[in-house]
């Protein structure tokens, strides 16, 4: 909190020279709240980069004074956020919902082994969860997994992360436990289906997880 | 009382949510190096380069968010970037290739379409040497001006030197073709891209035979008139071009022009520059 204050200082005195610093403190954060939001990193990459720039074109215009008192870590969180909102409505037009590619452009490759899907070892085990759990994320409500982004991925206090969303705190309370209560059905029922290895239904059992609209896939089923 | 169910009052993270919390956490990803330099490139903090062909060789174009930034000839690409840096004391690295429309819009220019707009960024210069540049972009593809005509049209008549200093310091030489600006003695002049023989390929691609501009010029043939409409202009103006050999009329000065009863053209504005 300290540093982005001293930071939001400095850049209120000279932005040129400052913001290399807030590229440098921010980038990563930006990047990782876009890639879990969108699931793709070609988009995440452009949404983060596109965040920092529409924030130095912003602060450019504003008087010092406010650009002194910014929050930058809700701030730059809500810029992020609002642009990737924009960035899947395209996406949403270009592409039919029950895709799976820009998931897999996300890094959620499909095991092309099945017997190591269920393999037991503690680094592929925790690449497997994190995995599992990115693509439980993306089937969470766009609203729910915002909040569920800024305040548990992120790291945002609820405070911070209300101010970012422009939502009431009770709401935002609300929707991160409604969208950690989701993801935590998604998982258990995840673990369910993925017990019996052998099943001939695990390549199908694998694209569901990662759909990003189930119903829909279950449509086109 | 269900245990399991979370109440309103409860802090926001309960036991079997933990688990879940602090997997999401694992879930932060770093950016790619080109997130963060991408962003300060839009910003015209920092810029990239690509190579572009042109008749002089391999040139390099820098470019940011603002525009181009500078365009120069290197022996390498890495020798260009020290050179960049140096000069102008930004950070800049390689790009894939220049962006489409900035492409476009450079090989439009370097085709002779001056209503071409390409975004400069000029930060840093002086209001002056912007003037200059500015005024230089109008000269046509295959058309050289001299030093004082710069300095007559922008208002500043005796600064002829500084006009060639000036066009000396251009950033982004071709892009602003300072290369079509020579004395007015005939001598081509000096260029900042290479040198006179440089200077001189380049307004040969043109279409110009700057040995023939030369000769003229050492010859008094300073400004070329047509003796049926009594205009007199610049050697290489359009409408010169077009006046047939029989009725071309060629004169030392201006005034003698004048004297001859001839007016000055009025697309190449053409001035008399004290020897």
């Amino acid at each position: 909190m300290d540093t982005d204050a001293a930071l939001a200082t400095r850049l209120s005195r000279d932005l040129d020279g400052a913001f290399p610093a807030l590229v440098a403190a921010h980038a990563d954060r930006l990047y990782s709240i876009v890639l879990r939001l969108l699931g793709d990193r070609r988009d995440a990459e452009e949404v983060a980069q596109d965040a920092l720039v529409r924030a130095y074109r912003a602060m450019a215009g504003y008087p010092g004074e406010r650009v002194a008192s910014l929050k930058l870590r809700p701030w730059l969180a809500s810029i992020a956020v609002n642009l990737a909102r924009n960035r899947r409505r395209r996406l949403d037009d270009r592409n039919p919902p029950n895709q799976l590619e820009p998931m897999l452009d996300g890094g959620f490759d499909l095991p092309t082994d099945a017997a190591a899907w269920g393999a037991p070892g503690s680094t592929a085990d925790r690449h497997e969860t994190q995995r599992e759990l990115a693509a439980a994320l993306l089937r969470l409500n766009v609203t729910v997994r915002a909040a569920v982004i800024l305040r548990h991925l992120d790291g945002l206090s609820l405070a911070e992360t209300a101010a970012a969303l422009g939502r009431p705190e009770g709401t935002i309370k609300a929707q991160v436990h409604r969208g950690l209560r989701e993801l935590r059905a998604i998982l258990e029922d995840a673990a369910e289906r993925g017990g019996g290895t052998d099943s001939p239904s695990a390549t199908t059992t694998v694209s569901m997880r990662a759909a990003p609209y189930p119903a829909a896939l279950e449509a086109a089923r | 009382m269900n245990p399991t169910i979370p109440r309103n009052d409860e802090p926001d993270i309960d036991d079997r949510d933990a688990t879940v919390v602090a997997a999401l956490r694992g879930l932060r990803a770093t950016a790619p190096s080109s997130v963060g330099f991408g962003a300060l490139v839009e910003a015209g903090l920092a810029d990239r380069y690509a190579p572009l062909e042109t008749p002089l060789g391999t040139t390099y174009v820098a470019w940011n968010g603002r525009g181009v930034s500078w365009v120069g000839t290197a022996d390498s690409p890495e020798a260009f970037a020290e050179r960049f840096t140096a000069h102008v004391g930004r950070p800049i690295e390689r790009g894939p290739e220049l962006p489409a429309r900035l492409a476009r819009a450079i090989q439009k220019r370097l085709g002779g379409d001056r209503r071409n707009h390409i975004p400069l960024d000029l930060r840093g210069h002086t209001p002056f040497e912007v003037m200059v540049w500015m005024k230089a972009l109008e000269i046509p593809l295959g058309e050289v001006r001299p030093y004082g005509w710069i300095a007559a049209e922008i208002g500043r008549p005796k600064a002829v030197r500084a006009v060639g200093t000036a066009l000396a310091h251009n950033p982004v030489p071709l892009v602003v073709p300072c290369h079509r600006v020579v004395r007015s003695d005939g001598a081509i002049g000096q260029y900042s891209m290479g040198g006179p023989d440089a200077k001189r390929r380049i307004l040969a691609a043109e279409g110009l035979d700057p040995a023939r501009l030369e000769a003229d010029a050492a010859a008094g043939r300073r400004f070329t008139g047509s003796d049926t409409t009594h205009i007199v202009c610049h050697p290489t103006c359009r409408d010169a071009k077009r006046v047939t050999d029989r009725h071309r009329v060629h004169f030392p000065s201006l005034a003698a022009a004048a004297n001859a009863g001839y007016r000055p053209c009025k697309h190449c504005r053409p001035v008399s520059v004290a020897a």
